[in-house]
């Protein structure tokens, strides 16, 4: 059973696109120079729509996770249990990740990671493997 | 007490059987029932009702998408005032600081709050995520069982700040069971320990099965008018002394502390400003307990705990019978029902505990002031509401 695809849409095409080339890109306000997760139109910071896309370091460290031992539903159950993660970026946003299976075992809040772009049904997720770059 | 001031006046829930409605209908059947139920005890018809507020989960896509129209036209009504605010299970919270507002204000004279749901008996309920649109791009894709994923992710962060354990969240499984012992509508009752919530399958870590509210079927409802009528029929009302509400997030990813309950922040305070009260005035409150981590966190957040102290405060049975803070008195979303949306239950507990009618094995003594507090979402929005009695 194939896995929930992203709905891409105007504002998200080019985060999702960049993920095809193994490219992390984070939407970053010119007036605040904060950068944000997910892109939105407006800065969550500072309220300018003065923004700009710009690439990440695809390094952070784990915020929280979650060990899914029951999985979302059929199309992960081949998966199970699998570790999702909370990771802050070095540039300061937090997003969603899976952390490689190969690391589950190691798994703690506050060690460093790296993205690991992982390619699945023709889709490119940026999944994180601890260590840092 | 001044005639046009907005008190609570009647109060339903379906019956259930093992978490299913001991009478078999749709959610809009069950609505129907619990609404009639609800102003029978308040000596009011569906004919007097002029403020119809709801949320729910049913007919979507479809009829759903408009609930209070399609309310409407199911009881047969044409309601002048429609509130359809959806913040997740706190929503009927909301609900009810808005029928106090339209009431004081002369918008509509009778509010009826209700909710159902037959979750339960259509199987209808499972853990897969959302569709992949809009925000949840960047959630569902990565398999997040929801909602538990989520209150997993904050229950991970809080041990991780504050060393709270997995036994500290397991009495507050406890202590709903012990409530639900004492409640014959309960669906769960048989007594369990920590020992057995920390051996049950774990679902999304560190929740385990029995740190997640049930999946049952349900239906509450609520009727407010003017203290006036209530004092017209003879009925004891419950007055509703402030209310406020927040949300801070809709992805978990994007809640601005794990650890912390912002939204319960941001609504008590405007509740307890309105009520023009403290933490001393409140005997007995009720909060929604999605999940264990879900109490933990409100209890810190509304200032009963201290911040990073919820684990110890539960802990040795003090929100169980017999403790010195008793909570969740009807057993909650973990051991009582949970319909999917629970904030209308915590209010029908309270209210039926301020006046004095439930069982006397669970009845708090001399409630005059009780708070509620509703979490919707993934711990995105809270709304509280400070009930008394004068």
């Amino acid at each position: 059973m194939t896995k929930p695809h992203p709905v891409v849409d105007p504002g998200t095409a080019p985060y999702w696109a960049a993920l095809k080339e193994k490219r992390l890109i984070l939407k970053s306000c010119r007036a605040c120079g904060q950068a944000h997760f997910y892109p939105r139109e407006i800065c969550p910071h500072c309220y300018s729509d003065d923004l700009d896309w710009i690439e990440a370091k695809g390094t952070g460290e784990i915020y929280s996770y979650t060990v899914a031992v029951r999985p979302a539903g059929q199309a992960f159950e081949a998966d199970a249990p699998y570790t999702i993660a909370i990771v802050t970026l070095d540039e300061g946003p937090r997003m969603m990740t899976r952390i490689v299976a190969a690391d589950a075992d190691a798994v703690e809040i506050g060690k460093k990671v790296t993205v690991r772009f992982v390619e699945e049904d023709d889709l490119v997720l940026p999944f994180f493997a601890l260590g840092g770059a | 007490m001044k005639d046009h001031e907005a008190v609570i006046v009647g109060v339903a829930d379906a019956p259930l059987i093992n978490g299913k409605v001991a009478q078999p209908g749709s959610a809009l059947q069950i609505v129907a029932r619990c609404a009639k139920a609800a102003l029978d005890e308040a000596g009011l018809t569906l004919g007097d009702v002029d403020g119809l507020f709801t949320a729910g989960m049913w007919g979507i896509p479809g009829v759903g998408q408009l609930p209070t129209v399609t309310l409407s036209e199911f009881l047969g009504i044409r309601p002048v005032v429609h509130d359809g605010t959806n913040i997740g299970g706190s929503a009927f919270e909301a609900h009810l600081g808005h029928a106090a507002l339209a009431i004081e204000q002369g918008l509509c004279d009778v509010a009826l709050i209700v909710y159902g749901s037959a979750q339960r008996s259509e199987m209808s309920r499972n853990l897969a995520g959302r569709p992949a649109t809009l925000t949840m791009q960047f959630e569902t894709p990565w398999g997040l069982p929801t909602p538990v994923g989520g209150y997993a992710l904050a229950a991970m962060r809080h041990m991780h700040e504050y060393g709270t354990t997995r036994e500290h969240l397991a009495e507050i499984a406890v202590a709903a069971r012990a409530w639900a012992g004492l409640n014959p509508a309960a669906t769960k009752r048989d007594p369990i320990t920590v020992d057995d919530v920390l051996a049950a399958p774990t679902i999304s870590k560190p929740l385990g099965l029995l740190d997640c509210c049930l999946v049952t079927d349900g239906g509450g409802a609520i009727v407010v008018t003017r203290a006036s009528h209530a004092k017209a029929q003879g009925l004891k009302p419950i007055h509703v002394r402030g209310h406020g509400q927040a949300a801070t997030h809709w992805t978990i990813a994007a809640m601005p502390d794990l650890a912390r309950l912002t939204a319960a922040e941001m609504a008590s305070e405007r509740a307890f400003a309105m009520a023009g009260v403290t933490h001393d005035a409140i005997d007995l409150v009720e909060v929604y307990d999605s999940f264990t981590i879900t109490t933990l966190l409100t209890l810190e957040a509304l200032g009963f705990a201290e911040r990073g102290g919820g684990g110890e405060f539960v802990s040795n049975g003090r929100i169980a019978p017999g403790g010195a803070f008793p909570l969740n008195t009807n057993g909650g979303g973990l051991s009582y029902a949970h319909p999917g949306m629970y904030g209308i239950f915590l209010l029908i507990e309270a209210v039926r505990q301020m006046r004095g009618e439930v069982e006397p094995e669970r009845q708090i003594a001399n409630v005059r002031t009780a708070l509620v507090h509703g979490t919707g979402g993934t711990l995105s929005s809270g709304a509280t509401c400070i009930l008394s009695l004068d």
